[in-house]
Formats: structure tokens, sequence, C-alpha cells
């Protein structure tokens, strides 16, 4: 079961992992990524939009699955992005795996958001009380995406 | 070729893309840069810090040394921040 969206609207993240679960091969890992507030000046981000690149998206996040489904023994998969505002607060991102044991559920899971973090194209905007600025990428996304080889 | 600009590259440009005609010694990605900064200054603006700079050809990832030789189609973005 393999399962790949670009949408603007919510997405379950309970029902979403309850479908993988629903296969039956005892292992299901997850990660959420959550539109969230400036931690250092609490109150002053409102929402985050996310720009992206409708030719490429949904290709590069299938290739994303394609490659974790060649490396990992993987039963299912979920990959939702959300694009547009999303208000912070709400889920941006899911990648849901689903396997026989943990190592492969959990290491593809690790290896799809390392991966998305430097080869989808999205662009994060931050939407703040006076004004909005783009999000600058961090050094560390590129390094948790290049351990992968 | 069709040239499309996303995030903070398409608002310094005013663009969200454009059809050019690029003239035949203008063979790599850095070519093209180069030859739409003596375009307009907003060009030069959008692609000052070059470091910051990520590029596809027809919507595959390649770097600013890749050949643009049958190429339908080139993207200019800064690094992507999904997820």
């Amino acid at each position: 079961m393999i399962a790949v969206r670009v949408q603007q609207e919510a997405f379950d993240t309970a029902f979403e992992l309850a479908t993988l679960a629903a296969i039956g091969g005892g292992a299901v890992a997850s990660f959420t990524g959550i539109a969230r507030d400036d931690v250092s000046e609490q109150g002053s981000v409102t929402a985050i939009e996310l720009e992206h690149y409708p030719a490429m998206t949904l290709a590069a996040l299938e290739a994303l699955v394609a490659e974790a489904n060649a490396r990992w023994e993987l039963l299912g998969c979920v990959l939702i992005h959300r694009v547009g505002v999303i208000p912070v607060g709400e889920a941006i991102v899911l990648v849901g795996t689903a396997s026989l044991h943990r190592a492969a559920a959990l290491d593809a899971c690790a290896f799809m958001i390392d991966r998305l973090k430097t080869d989808a194209p999205f662009w994060k905007k931050e939407h703040r009380k006076h004004g909005s600025a783009w999000v600058e990428a961090k050094t560390s996304d590129g390094v948790a995406g290049e351990r992968w080889g | 070729m069709r040239i499309v600009y996303f995030a903070s590259v398409r608002e310094a440009i005013g663009l969200e893309g454009e059809e050019r005609d690029l003239p035949a010694d203008v063979t790599t990605v850095t070519d093209c840069l180069n030859w739409l900064e003596e375009r307009g200054a907003q060009y030069g603006a959008a692609f000052g810090n070059r470091s910051k700079l990520r590029f596809a050809l027809d919507q595959k990832m390649v770097s600013s040394d890749a050949a643009l030789t049958g190429t339908t189609e080139l993207a200019i973005f800064p690094p992507v921040t999904g997820g």
C-alpha cells in the first residue's frame, strides 16, 4: 500500500496510521511535521505558507517513496504534504511506514523526511503579526539528508 | 525555453515564469543566469548570491554547470525548506 498526496486541506493522522496498522505488519512508524510558532518570540507566527513547484512536487515525493521501498522491506508507505496557508498548530507533513519489524519502518521513515527536506520543491514562508518572511534553509538539513548516502 | 521562478526568486523578479529565446552561446545554467542579469536589475537582485540558488531542468534538480541542451523548462529557486 503506497499513498502519496500533495493537498491544501488538513489530513487525519490517526486515520492514515490506522490504515497502515491494518496491513498487519506489526510495525508502524511515523513523522508528523507541524506548523509552529517562533520559540524565541511566542505568539509572533500566525501561519506557515507552503509554496511548491506543481510540475515537479509529486514526482519528487514518489521518487523518495520508491527509493525507500528499494532500500527497506516495507509493507506500506504514506507521504502527505500540504501546500498553501497552514495555521500554527496544524500538521504540514506526514510520513508513515509499515513493516514486519521496527528497524525497516523507523529507518525508512527517517530517510524519507530527511531527504524530503533537501530534495522536494517546497518553500516555507512565515506569516507574522507584522509582515512575512521566507524561511532560510538550515545547514543541518543538508547534513541529515547526506547521511543516507 | 520556459524559465520558472519560485519563492524569494519569484518575488525578486516579479514573475512566476517567462518564455525566453536564448542565444546560441548560452549553453549552461550559469550562462543563462549571466545572460538574464544583463536584461534587468531585478535579475541581479534575485541571483545576487549564487550559492543560495538551486536549479531544475525539466523538473530534475541539477547543478549550475548543467547543460541546457534539449531542455524545455528551467526552474530557478532558493534552497528548499519543506517538511
